[in-house]
């Protein structure tokens, strides 16, 4: 440009700061996303992730009236050499009621191994109302090469579960955790 | 790239439309000049070669594509190397070859339509261009490097591009945030040009719909070219530095990722969509020699599709188990876009109607673009309809729509825009035979290409998958053959533009008789420098 003119110069300046700004904002509001996708999800439950800790028993009757079918889905990712199954495919259950169900996890590979079982609730809109007072979902599995270990997972649907809801779906993914060097041997 | 055409060798002296050429510092000879370049003219030829190039090399990837659909079951390649070129052909297109060449586009015709000498920011310019290099370099590299390039999609869902991907992802990351950085840089010089530099006495409303389009474009840009990087920057540190971002195992989410990508990726298809507005809306009124209908409707139809187009990302995921009210939400708030698209639609045929219209190749295209981007925009309506979506999610019905939108709309808007403004920038007019047969090949083959790709959509072939049953073999075949009609029409094209570079008949200053924008004020081929001193702009003149 022959002739830039200050003025002109002095606006193009503003303009172009003004949109870094709008920029940076953007960038940061891209990672603020996640932990605004984290609290909404854990508000509404829409993306069937149950709580990570133990709920207590929220006691009171049954609603014997209706009966909801709860059925059990598990399965191993790809890589980790373990098995993770349930005799329990599914329960019928009622509103209010606490439920135990037995899983068992192997380790079939040659090596010690550390994993944890995720699970995923189906429908979303359950997750919810799906409380857990003990599950190995909370914390990591060890187990040594051929070692089996039964675990159980006690449950209870709570009354506020939508009436259309008849069937939840509990899927459990085992997925390959980092070892912690200390506790090695 | 070496021979490039003789840009109007350096007629600074003798041509200066609005005088006052004083001493210019002779630009650096040969290679180094447009290494160097802070000329807005120069560096829109840049990009718009590059998009070229970049235009050719992914064509040649779709046409491995299409040369293995050819015939149901596996023939030419493995279908790893198959998933590397569908993903390879996306990401060349729509960051190499699309985006780049709007750029060049304004950065050639921004300045002249404003009556700017320059763009507000010449070096910066010249950086960002200089950018797309080295990002497409690194990113074809990845074809050589072990364990293949990225074969996970353009849309590179987590945990297949991060989990399961191959080792060569972080330098498609890298090279994403690099495209990313230009694209931004582009989009800060274009919006600080067009908010100071207009030639006094021009409004915003009096601005040409090219220039319209690209500054809420350039917004768009500003706005979620960064949350891409964040995105890339989160699968960086998923795969290197062991976050668990989108990796369920470890606490994260892979559906987050798909609202993320969409954030960006739904006003993205509207970045590759809004400037061909633009062009069609200023080449349709000069071949029909009328005023564009509803100039005020366009500028505002336009600002609001970029506004919805942050609201609309999650019909690209219908089907990830949204519940009711959310499916309902994104259904609607899709099919609301369609009306300001509507709007537009409605404006380019009222402009048409009862204009004295020439068939010129800029405006054979621009009423293609009509015509067919329509055609588009219907399968996009359907798609909106969430309960059907869950029948054509992931299909070749989905493949058939947006490239509908984007061959016969974005690619023809640019291909219009080209046989627009070639003789302003050559000095000649195109060779008018040949870019007639370019048209009519071109036309016919994006049809036979995508057409069937309903048909067989809808009948449940699933995309991306380089084997099909055999019911689908006759839609395949028909899409294939029309696959390479259009690929190799577009060499004439290659041809017909750098012959135009050479030589052919002379254009005036204002070369079209209907033209009335001021690019056309300054002669043909436009002198490096224009509007050193700016032009008084009076509304009137524009008006007819
Ligand atoms: C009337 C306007 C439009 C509507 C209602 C619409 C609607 C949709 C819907 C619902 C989908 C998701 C389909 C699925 O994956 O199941 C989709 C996909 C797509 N649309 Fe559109 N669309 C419109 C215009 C456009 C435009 C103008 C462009 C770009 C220039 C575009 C580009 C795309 C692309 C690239 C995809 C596929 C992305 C992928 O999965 O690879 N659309 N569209
Ligand atoms: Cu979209």
């Amino acid at each position: 440009m022959a002739t830039p003119n200050p003025d002109t110069q002095r606006n193009v300046n503003r303009t172009v700061i003004k949109t870094l700004v709008v920029l940076a904002g953007m960038f940061a509001f891209a990672f603020a996303l996640v932990p605004l996708y984290d609290v909404f999800c854990q508000v509404t439950g829409l993306n069937g992730k149950t709580s990570a800790k133990a709920q207590s028993l929220v006691s009171g009757d049954v609603d014997s009236s209706r009966t909801v079918t709860m059925q059990f889905i598990t399965r191993s990712s790809a890589g980790l050499p373990w098995r993770l199954e349930t005799q329990t495919r599914q329960v019928r259950v009622h509103p209010g009621q606490s439920t135990e169900v037995h899983f068992s996890f192997t380790n079939l590979g040659k090596e010690v191994d550390v994993a944890r079982a995720v699970p995923s609730v189906t429908p979303s809109e359950a997750a919810l109302h799906l409380r857990k007072l003990a599950c190995f979902c909370f914390q990591n599995q060890r187990l040594r090469p051929g070692e089996k270990m039964e675990a159980p997972l006690v449950f209870q649907l709570d009354k506020q579960l939508p009436e259309d809801i008849r069937t939840v779906t509990l899927v459990y993914t085992l997925y390959p955790q980092e070892m912690e060097v200390s506790s090695s041997g | 790239m070496a021979s490039l055409p003789p840009k109007h060798p350096v007629q600074q002296g003798t041509a200066d439309a609005a005088g006052g050429a004083d001493a210019h510092h002779h630009p650096p000879k040969g290679l180094l000049r447009w290494v160097l370049t802070t000329n807005h003219k120069e560096i829109g030829t840049l990009y718009l070669l590059f998009s070229l190039l970049m235009f050719l090399i992914g064509g040649v990837f779709a046409l491995v594509i299409r040369a293995e659909l050819f015939q149901p079951g596996l023939q030419l390649v493995q279908p790893e190397f198959f998933n590397q070129m569908t993903t390879m052909h996306g990401l060349i297109m729509v960051f190499g070859a699309v985006m780049p060449a709007f750029v060049g586009l304004a950065n050639w015709m921004v300045p002249l339509q404003i009556g700017a000498p320059d763009m507000a920011l010449p070096r910066l310019n010249n950086f960002s261009f200089w950018l797309l290099p080295v990002a497409f370099t690194l990113l074809l590299s990845t074809l050589f490097m072990p364990g293949g390039a990225p074969n996970f999609g353009w849309t590179f869902y987590a945990p297949l591009s991060t989990t399961y991907a191959p080792p060569s992802t972080t330098f498609f990351i890298l090279s994403l945030h690099i495209a990313g950085i230009s694209s931004i840089l582009g989009a800060i010089n274009i919006i600080a040009t067009i908010l100071n530099l207009r030639a006094p006495g021009m409004r915003m409303m009096d601005m040409t719909l090219f220039v319209w389009t690209w500054l809420i474009t350039a917004f768009l840009l500003i706005a979620v070219m960064p949350v891409l990087a964040g995105v890339v920057t989160m699968m960086l540190m998923d795969i290197n530095f062991g976050t668990s971002f989108f990796n369920a195992g470890g606490g994260g989410d892979p559906v987050m990722f798909q609202h993320l990508f969409w954030f960006f990726g739904h006003p993205e298809v509207y970045i590759m969509i809004l400037p061909a507005f633009g062009i069609v809306s200023v080449i349709i009124p000069t071949f029909a020699r009328k005023p564009l209908f509803g100039y005020a409707s366009m500028v505002y139809a336009t600002a609001s599709i970029a506004i919805l187009s942050f609201m609309v990302w999650a019909h690209h995921m219908f089907v990830v188990g949204l519940p009711l009210v959310a499916e309902l939400f994104f259904m609607y708030s899709t099919m609301l876009i369609a009306v300001p698209t509507g709007v537009k639609v409605f404006n380019w045929v009222a402009t048409l109607f009862r204009g004295s219209i020439s068939y010129e190749p800029a405006m054979l295209f621009a009423i293609a673009f009509v015509i067919l981007f329509t055609i588009g925009g219907f399968s996009g309506l359907m798609l909106a309809i969430s309960p059907a979506d869950f029948q054509y999610h992931d299909t070749y019905f989905v493949v058939a729509h947006f490239h509908y939108v984007l061959v016969p709309g974005a690619i023809f808007s640019i291909m219009a825009a080209v046989y627009y403004w070639l003789p302003k920038w050559t000095g000649h007019y195109p060779h008018l035979r040949l870019s007639q047969w370019h048209f009519w090949l071109s036309v016919i083959g994006v049809n036979l290409t995508f057409f069937p790709m309903h048909f067989s959509g809808l009948a449940g072939m699933p995309r991306r998958i380089p084997d099909y049953s055999l019911q689908f073999a006759d839609f395949n075949m028909v899409s294939s053959i029309g696959a390479f009609m259009f690929g190799l029409s577009q060499l004439l094209f290659v041809v017909i533009v750098f012959m135009c570079a050479r030589g052919g008949e002379k254009a005036p200053a204002k070369t079209w008789d209907g033209a009335v924008d001021l690019e056309w004020t300054v002669p043909s081929p436009a002198p490096l420098h224009t509007f050193e001193t700016p032009p008084q702009y009076r509304p009137a003149e524009a008006d007819h």
